[in-house]
């Protein structure tokens, strides 16, 4: 299989101090790797270096971030712009709050496309209708034609990733997509990453802390602790057979339901 | 049998707006705390189990109802009444401590209204940041300097101090991470068995509830529509509402 993405000894360091220490990793085609790890932990820091968000003072210090053939920490800026939602689309924790507030959430979905592409607004309204309707969206219509507050925060949530696959990504970045919901509409959304991985055919890196929702839709694993890889390998194989105290201490601070046994 | 910490009956909320319908946050809801019980009240966002925890907590006015605490009506009381017997946490630490004050400051403030003095005031504020697993040097920092978890902990000390005998957790653990989560419900465990504390637990994850609580109630729409220990409702649950809780935990 063919690799999309690939950090090769990635350290990232904000203000000269290095938060992100020699990690490499690689995504590939039709993925979805799970990248898990505590507040903290750099996973996130991760994400943002291969979109150009790193933020004042924040700098890849050493190593690669390769994506179809360019090193993204090298680009051009406009370059980088070009490539993201397009190619290369990331979605984050409070999608909600990416929108404005006072213009309907078509008008909004309608600007981020028409930057990428030379699209007619009633051709976009059937694109955008139709993805939604595709992925799961009872009355497609209606959440287009809403403002921002007229909706849930999880349906904010599960529309903010939807609308990055209007421009369908090679790549989809979720920086804790899941973690500011309820656990139903948790659920939800998880369920909505993977048709999308389905359909579209998207390969998905995602950040969280939660290793339940690594287990419900990752392929692979990457396990960060304080900056550094401390584990990584197919889902099944390191969560049943973790080898480090570190990831069962994960494992364990999942909530799970019990059982009685016979039941 | 002695008297419930807490007796909720039949309350309801009805919220108003200008020129919108009226809205039936609250439809109906009634149970008892017994003194040092847990229990957990479990629902998705909107289902009212916020609404209910602001009213017991007299933040907010029930449009029908009693409310017993201890056997006391005080359905119509003021909040700074009932603080003594009565403590809640939330679910945004930060957002619930003076930006411009220490956390000392903030813990040692119901101390200060019963009349101890400040040296007083000092010591015990020490003594329950070291119960809560700080250091009393915590007590020098202001809200911004600490942690997400950190700050819930001095949010736990602070709720504690007056020793009240139900403590509300209105999602107290849901803005944290899964490790700093699983921490906090351990050290919230310790302390209501250390001090025979009442708690109702409010939260949308019934795997985390079910570690945490005596008895459950599952709120849908306004209403509870189902009730029993955790091991009952997670064994053999009776409404599709519930199921869906239960399958969502991942």
């Amino acid at each position: 299989m063919e690799e999309l993405l690939r950090y090769d000894r990635v350290t990232i360091a904000y203000n000269g101090a290095p938060v992100v220490h020699d990690v490499s990793f690689s995504l590939r085609e039709g993925e979805i790797l799970g990248v898990v790890g505590e507040s903290g932990s750099g996973k996130s820091t991760l994400l943002k270096a291969a979109m150009g968000l790193l933020g004042p003072g924040g700098v890849v210090t050493r190593g690669d971030i390769w994506f179809k053939g360019r090193n993204l920490p090298d680009l051009p800026e406009e370059e980088l712009r070009r490539l993201s939602g397009a190619e290369l689309a990331m979605i984050f924790q409070d999608a909600g709050a990416s929108f404005c507030p006072i213009r309907t959430v078509g008008a909004q979905l309608f600007e981020a496309v028409s930057a990428h592409e030379d699209i007619s607004e009633t051709d976009f309204r059937e694109q955008a209708a139709a993805l939604l309707q595709k992925l799961r969206f009872e009355d497609a219509e209606r959440i287009l034609e809403s403002y921002p507050f007229e909706l849930s925060g999880g349906m904010m949530q599960r529309v903010g990733i939807a609308a990055a696959m209007l421009l369908n990504p090679a790549v989809l970045l979720a920086d804790e997509p899941t973690s500011a919901l309820d656990v139903s509409v948790q659920k939800q959304a998880v369920e909505e990453m993977l048709l999308i991985r389905e359909l579209c055919h998207t390969s998905i890196v995602i950040v969280t802390h939660n290793i339940g929702v690594v287990r419900a839709m990752a392929d692979r694993v990457v396990v960060m602790k304080d900056g550094r890889i401390v584990e990584s390998g197919d889902t099944r194989d390191v969560l049943e057979h973790p080898a480090q105290e570190y990831t069962k201490k994960l494992m364990a601070a999942v909530p799970k339901l019990r059982l009685r046994r016979g039941a | 049998m002695t008297t419930p910490i807490l007796q909720a009956q039949s309350l309801k909320k009805i919220f108003t707006r200008d020129g919108q319908s009226d809205f039936l946050a609250v439809d109906g809801v009634s149970f008892d705390i017994s003194a040092g019980e847990c229990v957990g009240l479990i629902g998705e966002s909107g289902s009212g189990k916020s609404t209910v925890a602001n009213m017991i907590a007299r933040l907010l006015d029930s449009t029908e109802g009693r409310i017993l605490l201890d056997g006391e009506d005080v359905t119509d009381a003021e909040a700074r009444k009932i603080f003594r017997t009565v403590q809640m946490i939330f679910q945004s630490p930060q957002e619930s401590f003076d930006p411009r004050r220490t956390l000392g400051d903030g813990i040692g403030e119901s101390l200060l209204n019963v009349g101890q003095s400040r040296a007083e005031v000092r010591e015990e504020v020490g003594r329950l940041l070291e119960a809560v697993g700080l250091s009393p040097g915590f007590a020098e920092r202001y809200p911004h300097e600490v942690s997400g978890g950190q700050c819930q902990r001095a949010a736990i000390a602070r709720a504690i101090a007056i020793e009240p005998k139900l403590l509300i957790c209105d999602e107290a653990t849901s803005a944290l991470d899964v490790t700093v989560q699983a921490e906090i419900v351990a050290l919230l465990l310790r302390l209501m068995r250390e001090r025979g504390m009442a708690c109702l637990f409010i939260c949308h994850d019934i795997a985390l509830a079910q570690d945490f609580c005596d008895r459950l109630l599952v709120m849908h729409k306004g209403k509870i529509v189902e009730e029993g220990t955790p091991d009952e409702i997670i064994q053999s649950p009776k409404q599709a509402y519930t199921k869906m809780l239960i399958e969502s935990v991942l």
